[in-house]
């Protein structure tokens, strides 16, 4: 099949995978060869489309029809109706997209219209296991340039020009990490890594980029190797990503193939190697000294630096490491220059950055957005808002590492030095939207609860320290808590701040500390008026049965598993706090919502 | 790999594939009616013809795609041409061979082939 007249792209992401998009392609298959359109109508798999919450999404061109939530039952009327017919099966088309009668385009969608995709430019365009699809796409045409037209440094000099930073939390600018890899001496071999460990709860940025768009990576490690003179390089990523590792190896061997990877690229005599190293699963494996201990076969570990990786690194080597989405954009930035990448963002924060959108909001999925967008603008126009009509409370932003952002501020723009002054950080881009039913003291919690299960255990600050401060959670959420707690709580957090050995430990109380910040109320709340506003707190919660509401059906007492509800049939019941344990079951079961949660 | 002209070759070979989902504001347009009663006339060897035409001239920003019934069946097979910033143009009663002369003249020429619009069928 040379020119196929429709394509029909089935997303092959992680979340789609999960909702059942492989059964949707076979069907798609099948009935497109039983219809006998095999030779007019292609089906390809890509990467993530970004809405995972309407997965599995399939879009068909050239009519850029966007069908979301299809199920294989679905896939029949669309080949015999769309493909056969040209009849757009509006019934199954993401609701955003018909408007009374017409179609829009995929780009007027509210959730498209304000992003704007570098990272994620090929992401749900191409076909990631198919080299020819990324090359046909101006793929390694920005390895070509460097290799035949650029000087090592005069990369390096792009690069920094560009202000791109580094995406994988910290911020540091790329050009300059760069710059000083290529000034360590090359004794016996430098390396180029790419951290593809990320184990932020809720973030999976990096993960769709290496499922929809592996050859960009592989691109921008050999064009990273060239500029600092390196010739092997490793991508550390989790075995629990098992498509992107498949997809990755797939883009490596194929890259081996063309010539792209190996011995004398483009005949220039520049050789560069790439081996993937699968890491278990360790949240301390994607800080970057602990990352390389962990490719060199030992226990992941981080380490006291100085020395930095640029000095001595892997194997004690100069090392170059970055992040999954700072690679992503390298390409783009030799292909299109540095003054078109640095006319995007804010003045310090250049470019775009990917956030995976999580928690209370309708659009669940990522989305890639330029610098200096505002919070309001992704919560209320690209994600949609907050499920049943609530109210938005705050936004967690970097994951354990990083804070949240209350309502009050929720206009000011998201770049790397907003962020770290209202006492978050940008992190690797995990968004997690609360509403009103969130407690904040939980939360603080539950991030806490995360470090110390992750901690390596190595210093004392984190592996004590951290735990120290989850008990103290823990007697807050219990009702147990004093005034005392909350300055104890507060000290501890800047001493192990001030004391961990590596960035996971200094950044571990920064959920602690920015909840302080903003929601003091509620801890306080929690203290001195023993109650939990958002009612999370099971502890503190006590289940009452208004009695004018009541009209004495039993339902509660039959369902109640400990027995705790009695009083006479046609008369008010009532719930006895010392057998109450709290299930909530009661509550659903009671016809006139006559049980309320103090 | 060993030039970049290796790496263009491959490119022109692939990018027909990969354009069709990468829309612009000047793309042009072909438009099939693919409704029951199109088929039945003979619209997929017109549409068949139109995709293979474009894919063989290599031409870039054009797109061929289907549609439902316009509504005036008896002249089926129907094809729509949409020039950006031109008037559209309907031309009926069509064939693989009259397809490639659309290709010919109209696409790559830029001259409206006069006698197999509807206009011309109408008089």
């Amino acid at each position: 099949m040379e020119f196929a007249r429709s394509t029909v792209l089935v997303c092959g992401g992680t979340g789609c995978t999960s909702s059942g998009s492989q059964k949707v392609m076979k069907e798609f298959e099948a009935q497109i060869i039983a219809k006998g359109l095999e030779k007019e109508v292609k089906v390809i798999q890509t990467g993530c489309f970004g809405l995972c919450a309407l997965g599995p999404v399939v879009i068909v061109y050239p009519e850029g029809s966007f069908y979301s939530m299809v199920k294989p039952e679905d896939v029949e009327e669309i080949v015999s109706e769309h493909l056969l017919k040209g009849r757009i099966v509006k019934r199954l088309l993401y609701e955003e997209t018909v408007e009374e009668s017409a179609v829009k385009s995929l780009n007027e969608v509210d959730f498209y219209k304000k992003q704007q995709r570098i990272a994620l430019r090929n992401c749900g365009v191409i076909n990631p296991e198919n080299i020819e699809e990324y090359i046909a796409v101006d793929g390694y045409r920005a390895l070509g340039k460097v290799l035949t037209e650029m000087k090592p440094e005069d990369v390096i000099e792009e690069i920094k020009k560009s202000g791109l930073r580094g995406r994988g939390g910290g911020g540091f600018p790329t050009g300059v990490k760069w710059m000083l890899a290529a000034n360590s001496p090359n004794v016996e071999g430098k390396f180029v890594c790419c951290n593809a460990d990320e184990g932020d709860p809720g973030a999976f940025m990096d993960r769709s980029v290496l499922e929809g768009d592996p050859h960009a990576v592989i691109e921008a490690m050999a064009i990273a190797a060239y500029a600092i003179n390196a010739e092997q390089g490793y991508i550390y990523i989790r075995a629990e990503y098992p498509i992107a590792v498949e997809r990755l190896q797939i883009a490596i061997d194929q890259a081996k193939e063309y010539g792209l990877l190996g011995e004398n690229i483009f005949d220039t005599g520049f050789n560069f190697d790439l081996e993937i190293r699968l890491g278990a699963g360790a949240f301390v494996c994607g800080e970057e000294t602990a990352l390389m201990t962990s490719i060199e076969g030992k226990r992941g570990e981080p380490r006291p630096r100085p020395p930095f990786p640029a000095v001595k690194g892997l194997f004690g080597k100069p090392t170059l490491l970055n992040n999954v989405e700072t690679y992503a954009n390298i390409p783009q930035i030799i292909l299109n220059g540095a003054d078109w990448f640095s006319s995007i963002g804010t003045e310090k924060s250049k470019g775009t950055k990917v956030f995976a959108l999580g928690g209370k909001i309708n659009n669940t999925g990522l989305v890639e957005i330029p610098m200096g967008t505002t919070l309001r603008e992704i919560v209320e126009e690209i994600g949609g808002g907050i499920p049943g009509g609530k109210k938005f409370k705050a936004a967690q932003t970097g994951g354990p590492s990083g804070g949240c952002i209350p309502a009050s501020l929720m206009d000011v723009p998201i770049d790397y030095d907003s962020l770290i002054q209202i006492g978050s950080m940008m992190g690797s881009g995990g968004l997690i939207v609360m509403d009103e039913d969130n407690c904040m003291v939980d939360i603080a919690k539950f991030f806490l609860e995360f470090t110390v299960d992750e901690s390596c255990g190595k210093c004392t600050p984190c592996r004590i320290g951290t735990k120290r401060m989850l008990e103290i959670l823990t007697r807050i959420t219990k009702g147990k808590g004093t005034m005392e707690d909350l300055d104890k709580l507060e000290a501890l957090a800047y001493d192990i701040k001030e004391s961990a050995l590596c960035g996971l430990g200094q950044t571990a109380p920064n959920p602690v500390l920015s909840t302080l910040r903003y929601f003091k109320d509620e801890y306080i709340a929690h203290v001195v008026d023993k109650r939990c506003p958002a009612g999370v707190c099971k502890d503190l919660l006590n289940y009452v049965i208004v009695a004018d509401k009541c009209k004495g059906c039993s339902l509660c007492a039959k369902q109640c598993p400990v027995g705790a509800i009695s009083g006479e049939v046609k008369s008010p019941f009532s719930i006895d706090p010392a057998k109450c344990i709290k299930c909530g079951a009661c509550v659903e079961k009671c016809p006139f919502k006559a049980i309320t949660v103090q | 790999m060993k030039s970049l002209a290796e790496l263009e070759a491959i490119k022109n070979k692939v990018k027909n594939q990969v354009a069709m989902r990468q829309d612009d504001d000047h793309t042009t347009r072909i438009v099939v009616g693919m409704a029951t009663c199109g088929i039945a006339a003979g619209a997929r060897p017109v549409l068949n013809a139109l995709v293979e035409e474009v894919g063989k001239r290599n031409l870039e920003h054009v797109t061929v795609a289907q549609t439902g019934c316009i509504g005036m069946c008896r002249l089926e097979p129907i094809v729509e041409v949409m020039v950006p910033g031109q008037e559209k143009v309907t031309y009926v009663k069509m064939s693989p061979e009259k397809a490639q002369r659309i290709i010919s003249e109209h696409i790559v020429n830029g001259r409206v082939v006069n006698d197999l619009t509807i206009g011309a069928a109408q008089e």
